[in-house]
């Protein structure tokens, strides 16, 4: 009687020896060769992969218990799939992967310089200027603004800190703050305002302005050949087109080019200096509105066309934000007692620290906006934040010209612009429809004896500023673009502009007709028949005449 | 992001300027885990901060059994106290989306709608309701829509039983740096709407346990993610532009990762003349 078969009726009925759980095969010899076979079997190798069975399942076992996973008969084709590609993980280490420098590597690199003090110089330095430093403490703000759930994480404020102390070490600098951080699409930009030390202006922009002239000159030679060339030939009409005036930048150091900006991607980059900004650089950047890539010198797409590369357009918006968004407590700054520069045009433009400032309860900031007061200028509708009259500058500059034509037509006169003064209270900031321009909150609701005022810009989001007894500070974090509830719709292209003025030797008249020319030569002969006759009988009459004299 | 990695995950979010401030996170917590027990989740998410122009609200999730069911959505104007908000419906979001401006900051606001058509006008001036929508139903909507076009996970990380549930991937180690670079490798957590237009010759590759989502290769348009390697290359940012705030980390070859948003809640529908 062998086992019973599934089938079979006796099938499953115990049976000492015969229970589901024996051998099928029941003598041990039979059940001896049976394993082997079995173990033959799955050692027997793969034809596709080399690998067999049984080293597998060992393997796999072996990683089961040695791990012990919870539910591993759920994960258990995983851990299969797991253990056959270790197969090709070889142990021994070649030569390429020792070689395989990540960019992650590159990067520890260079924040890892940035703990690096510099030596024996820096030793030295450390001496003379540990009792005044431009380096602003860049930790503490980081601790404020922390208390409003704004900032960066720690780790990179200590790096930006470092990279600052770089920065200050290379260049002549007075003052130096963090201005802030703007996002781009492939990176990032940290910012840093730094004055320069009086006297220790670039030379570059010596360099920068000789080049324009020759350019300039260059260009004056080359117009006049062509000049020469075309009066020759016969010339269209001339369009009576003219530019409007170039408004030429402010001065550093004055109005919207009062701070110089530096910008590096990451903290232990290398920092670059931004170019002074231009009022046409301003104007066009209230009309656009363009995510920043992260490389300086990208190309800025768009209409009306902005005249400059991405570094033109980040230093414009860092001009438009920061005049925008740096307020300080009231009464911090004062101006300058100078009573003479009280009739100058553009009021005043320089201040300082205020030593008998007194600093309000936190409660008194937040819940009043004028406690609070810009103290950078505002940019006028022309770009720049002291209004210069663009006409009579024009004049000057070209006396070359027919004077009499430009008087005649000289454009309606510019009204001066006029802005808000230099520590103008926030209250008299308009807000957006009904969303008034600031947000005011202490920083905590639960502890008010420690707590600072945090004002949030609703007109650039992600300005910030808090204030905190004595301390005050500002910063931006965001894309740097203005809030506008209503959608972006770009400039539209400006009308086609009139060539010429149409005269009648240059407008079209439509050919005549058949009949009408015709009709024409009709006319023609029978006014010239008329006029025959008429001849004839004046001819005829003189005749007469003279006959008759005689 | 979840709830018991938020202090580590907010280190990694911070590049944007972002983030919560020591008594938030402290409070939070403590909350997030009575939610868990009050609500009986299996998972709580911390959604992220909307900013109104009065005050802020704090959004977490609480996930189920199955992940990629319908969440529970929570607000909370202090951290301290939640409440449940009502599940989105299709009218909500759709009368959501013709509100434009801030959120004021009070749930109990009431927006007046004002685009309504003279045609529209006559007949809804019978249901005077429909012409007020509160701030709640307008954060309701705006969350759901912020979920369902930019939430996303890392592929892998969650796998799709026979059975239809979806799971947490124990198997998942982390994309490598490589693929942590490439916008295929995240998907949209919602239900898919591309997959089924793939050619049969694409989804002959797809694992249909891990690949049952859409990825971000496709989204219009082309460009509106940023993909950034931060704190020196060891942290993958991405961030939405559609809906600036939504920052996704990814810490590669790790099971770190996770999405929050801080924002004022408006889509940038400037997105096209911006790139």
């Amino acid at each position: 009687h062998g086992p019973y078969q599934p089938h079979e009726p006796g099938y499953g009925l115990y049976q000492p020896g015969y229970s589901p759980y024996d051998d099928q095969i029941p003598d041990l010899n039979s059940q001896k060769l049976a394993i082997e076979n079995a173990k033959a079997y799955l050692l027997e190798s793969s034809t596709v992969s080399g690998l067999n069975l049984y080293d597998h399942l060992a393997n796999m076992l072996t990683k089961i218990l040695d791990e012990r996973p919870t539910n591993a008969v759920d994960i258990i084709e995983n851990i299969s799939k797991d253990v056959k590609w270790a197969q090709f993980q070889k142990k021994m280490d070649t030569l390429r992967d020792e070689h395989e420098i990540l960019p992650t590597f590159e990067a520890a690199e260079k924040r890892k310089a940035l703990f690096l003090r510099a030596n024996g110089e820096g030793a030295e330095e450390l001496e003379e200027d540990i009792g005044e430093t431009p380096l602003p403490n860049v930790m503490e703000t980081a601790f404020y603004f922390e208390q409003a759930g704004i900032g960066l994480s720690k780790d990179e404020s200590y790096h930006i800190y470092l990279a600052l102390k770089n920065l200050i070490t290379v260049h002549p600098i007075q003052t130096c703050r963090f201005w802030g951080k703007i996002l781009g699409l492939e990176m990032n930009y940290i910012i840093a305002e730094v004055q320069y030390r009086d006297g220790e202006e670039e030379e570059e922009e010596g360099e920068e302005e000789e080049v324009t002239e020759e350019e300039e000159k260059g260009m004056g030679e080359i117009e006049e050949e062509d000049e020469d060339e075309e009066k020759e030939k016969d010339e269209p009409p001339k369009s009576t087109y003219k530019p409007p005036p170039v408004i030429p930048k402010e001065e550093n150091g004055t109005g919207a080019n009062k701070y110089v900006y530096f910008v590096c991607n990451e903290p232990g980059k290398p920092w670059v200096k931004l170019p002074p900004v231009t009022p046409a650089q301003i104007v066009c950047a209230r009309k656009i509105k363009k995510f920043f890539t992260g490389r300086l010198d990208a190309p800025v797409v768009s209409f009306p066309p902005f005249p400059g590369n991405e570094a033109n357009y980040l230093r414009a918006q860092i001009a438009r934000i920061s005049a925008g968004t740096q307020i300080s407590p009231i009464g911090f700054y004062q101006f300058a007692e100078e009573e003479g520069d009280e009739d100058e045009e553009g009021g005043r433009d320089t201040f300082e620290e205020n030593p008998d400032f007194q600093p309000l309860p936190v409660a008194e900031m937040v819940d009043s906006l004028s406690t609070w007061v810009h103290h950078v200028q505002s940019i006028l509708m022309q770009g720049r934040c002291v209004w210069l009259n663009p006409i009579q500058k024009s004049e000057e500059e070209e006396d070359d010209e027919d004077e009499e034509e430009e008087k005649a037509e000289e454009p309606e006169e510019l009204q001066q612009e006029v802005g808000p003064p230099l520590l103008t209270p926030l209250s008299e900031d308009e807000g957006i429809q009904n969303i008034p321009a600031w947000t005011a909150q202490p920083s905590t609701n639960l502890i008010p004896h420690h707590a600072a005022a945090i004002l949030q810009s609703n007109r650039w989001p992600g300005a910030y500023a808090f204030a905190s007894g004595r301390n005050f500070e500002n910063i931006y974090f965001g894309w740097g673009h203005k809030y506008s509830p209503e959608n972006h719709s770009p400039a539209l292209p400006p009308p086609v502009q009139a060539e010429y003025p149409s005269g009648p030797e240059i407008t079209e008249t439509t050919d005549p007709t058949v009949e009408e020319e015709q009709a024409f030569k009709a006319a023609q002969e029978k006014a010239l028949a008329a006029e025959e006759e008429e001849e004839e009988e004046e001819e005829a009459a003189e005749d007469d005449e003279e006959e008759d004299d005689d | 992001m979840e709830a018991a990695s938020l202090p580590a995950g907010l280190e990694l979010v911070a590049g944007g300027g972002a983030g919560l401030s020591p008594e938030k996170r402290a409070v939070l917590g403590s909350s997030l885990l009575l939610l868990q027990r009050d609500y009986r989740f299996e998972r709580v998410w911390f959604w992220g901060c909307i900013q109104g122009v009065r005050g802020a609200y704090y959004i977490a999730e609480g996930l189920g059994p199955d992940r990629a069911a319908p969440r529970s959505r929570l607000y909370s104007l202090n951290c301290v106290e939640w409440s449940l908000l009502p599940p989105a419906t299709k009218e909500m979001v759709a009368q959501a989306e013709q509100l434009k401006g801030r959120f004021q900051g009070d749930p109990s606001f009431e927006y007046e709608n004002p685009e309504i058509n003279a045609e529209d006008a006559e007949g809804l001036i019978e249901d005077s309701k429909e012409l007020l929508i509160k701030e709640e139903a307008r954060l309701v909507a705006t969350i759901e829509q912020i979920d369902r076009a930019v939430g996303i996970i890392p592929r892998g990380a969650f796998v799709k039983t026979p059975l239809g549930s979806v799971h947490e991937n124990r198997n998942f180690e982390g994309l490598s740096l490589t693929e942590a670079k490439k916008l295929s490798s995240y998907f949209h957590f919602t239900e898919p709407v591309n997959l089924k237009n793939k050619t049969l010759l694409e989804k002959a590759d797809l694992d249909p346990s891990t690949d049952f989502l859409d990825s971000l290769e496709h989204d219009v348009p082309q460009g509106s993610w940023t993909v950034q390697l931060e704190k020196g290359g060891t942290v993958v940012v991405l961030r939405s532009l559609l809906w600036l705030g939504l920052t996704f980390y990814h810490v590669p070859m790790t099971k770190q990762y996770g999405y929050v948003y801080f924002g004022t809640g408006e889509k940038n529908l400037d997105l096209p003349f911006m790139l």
